[in-house]
């Protein structure tokens, strides 16, 4: 899609005060059939549960407040930004797209996320990345317990530290971070930060906008000792 | 699920509008609990010597007057209920130690919900905003309150299984969770005289903290007992005479946001519970760490 000057572009706006929640996100919907508006913006969020969830569209939302849960769930092409914080489940089971979050992030951020860019500019909470199969992940701050765990592929890059057990029984995901690990979790290990993954980590904090230094980051990983079930590793399920 | 709300007032203005605010916040939780709701607001202050009790009747057609003049011929006060619904309000000229142990010697068949110089609780089935209707919740002032919707999991839903549980005098309980051990805990502690009058996990949890600090225990060092000794998922609210407490389990399964102006504190389960504050776009706002007891009071704040 050739760019387009930003006054070109007309901006849908709906006020959530006046707009039912349901009526805006059909909205959305319908755009991946039928030509509409490739720019929108959403007022007085409030909280609203399931915002704009399951676009599959090349549009724009930028939301004007704080969300509740499962925000941009399933996005696929879209970008949404969040001027606020997020719920619990923000872009769950993301596809494609990106959504960047200017505040925190609730639990279960880019959970199950299969493609795209989630980027979190301060905290997100426990469970960030739980499960996530391609998504890339950027927090511009610290994530909670149990994050990336059972990730099976794509990057989690925590700019701050991370909490207790992260990456517990991680699959192929790679995980980078800033500050202090609280404690890696079952098969979960420290890996030598070589210049691939200087170069990817430099890549995704470019392009989630987020001015940090590769070289400070830890790359984790999983050791692969828990793929297969071994008599010898019961303790550790 | 269930819904939390807690509200603390720093300024007169949400002071004299607590209720209205209150409300507000408890119909945002209606999703998460549409079985029953409750409050426990702190307010007008009992006369110093004196305790006000909140009592519950089953009984539709209870005559009020009657078990006030009762209550102040045996123990000095006055006379004249404060009746909202199924509940009402009675000021005694003794402390909430006898004013309680009398109800229960004379009239076993109340309840009494709280006991104190400043807590009043109310609550009961129905949705919130039935409830918040029916017993004028909007009409209170109020120092801070805290709220509870239910959606019931392990218990009956009854009057006496909803929220808020009162945990001591001027203190109570509201939970969004469940807990897993409270059937050997409930056994424990009724060995310590602690007594029971629901099978619900979250009156256990209010055993627990009222017999913890009858031991010594402060608020804070009985809500960390509770990362020990209670096995489950929680979300608590604590309310105290002064401010109120929350506490999430380690694991964090269960939701909380906090937020915070010059005028209020205040806490949800959602943020939606909040959004409908004065000033709230402009608060700080943040979500509680697992395992960690956050307490707001006058003297702190």
């Amino acid at each position: 899609m050739a760019a387009v000057p930003a006054e070109e572009v007309a901006v849908e706006v709906v006020d959530l005060g006046e707009t039912r929640l349901r009526d805006l996100n059909q909205r959305l919907h319908d755009i991946s059939s039928a030509p509409g508006p490739r720019a929108w913006r959403v007022l007085n969020p409030n909280g609203a549960h399931a915002l704009a969830c399951g676009i599959d569209a090349d549009i724009e939302v930028e939301i004007e407040g704080h969300v509740g849960y499962y925000c941009a769930g399933m996005n696929k092409r879209a970008t949404v930004r969040v001027h606020g914080n997020a719920g619990p489940g923000l872009a769950e089971n993301m596809m494609s797209g990106k959504v960047i979050v200017d505040g925190n992030a609730s639990q279960s951020a880019g959970a199950t996320g299969r493609g795209g860019l989630l980027v979190v500019h301060g905290d997100a909470s426990a469970r960030c990345g739980i499960s996530m199969k391609g998504i890339d992940i950027v927090v511009g701050g610290s994530v909670g317990h149990l994050s990336a765990f059972m990730a099976q592929t794509g990057c989690l890059v925590v700019c701050g530290d991370a909490g207790d057990a992260l990456g517990d029984s991680i699959y192929e995901a790679r995980l980078y971070v800033r500050g202090d690990v609280a404690g890696p979790g079952a098969d979960c290990v420290e890996k030598e930060l070589r210049e691939e993954h200087a170069a990817q980590l430099a890549g995704l904090l470019d392009v989630a906008g987020i001015d940090a230094n590769p070289t400070e980051f830890r790359r984790y990983g999983s050791a692969r000792s828990l793929y297969n079930f071994k008599i010898d590793n019961a303790g550790a399920y | 699920m269930c819904g939390i709300v807690g509200l603390f007032a720093k300024s007169a203005e949400v002071e004299d509008r607590l209720g209205e605010h209150l409300a507000a916040m408890l119909a945002q939780m209606s999703d998460r609990g549409p079985d029953s709701a409750g409050v426990a607001v702190y307010r007008n202050p009992a006369p110093s010597g004196s305790s006000k009790l909140t009592l519950y009747s089953a009984d539709p057609s209870e005559d009020w007057v009657a078990v006030a003049r009762a209550l102040s011929n045996a123990l000095g006060g006055s006379p004249e209920p404060a009746v909202r619904a199924s509940h009402a309000v009675v000021v005694v000229e003794t402390d909430a130690l006898d004013a309680e142990s009398w109800v229960r010697s004379n009239r076993p068949d109340l309840r009494v919900m709280s006991a104190g110089s400043v807590i009043e609780i109310y609550k009961e089935t129905g949705l919130p905003h039935e409830f918040v209707a029916q017993f004028g919740i909007a009409d209170f002032e109020g120092t801070h309150a805290l709220g509870h919707t239910r959606m019931a999991t392990e218990s009956r839903v009854t009057t006496a299984g909803s929220h808020p549980f009162s945990t001591g005098f001027d203190l109570c309980l509201v939970h969004n969770g469940s807990l897993s051990n409270h059937n050997r805990l409930r056994e424990n502690l009724r060995h310590e005289d602690i007594e029971f009058q629901t099978e619900n996990d979250t009156e256990v949890a209010a055993g627990y903290l009222s017999w913890r600090m009858r031991e010594g225990a402060s608020l804070e060092e009985a809500l960390e007992g509770c990362l020990d000794d209670l096995d489950g998922f929680y979300t608590f609210a604590v309310g105290t005479a002064d401010g109120f407490a929350v506490l999430r389990d380690p694991i964090a399964c269960k939701p909380a946001v906090l937020a915070e102006t010059d005028d209020w504190v205040a806490m949800g389960s959602e943020w939606r519970a909040i959004a409908v504050l004065p000033g709230a776009a402009e608060a700080e706002m943040w979500e509680p760490e697992p395992g960690v007891v956050y307490v707001w009071e006058k003297t702190k704040v």
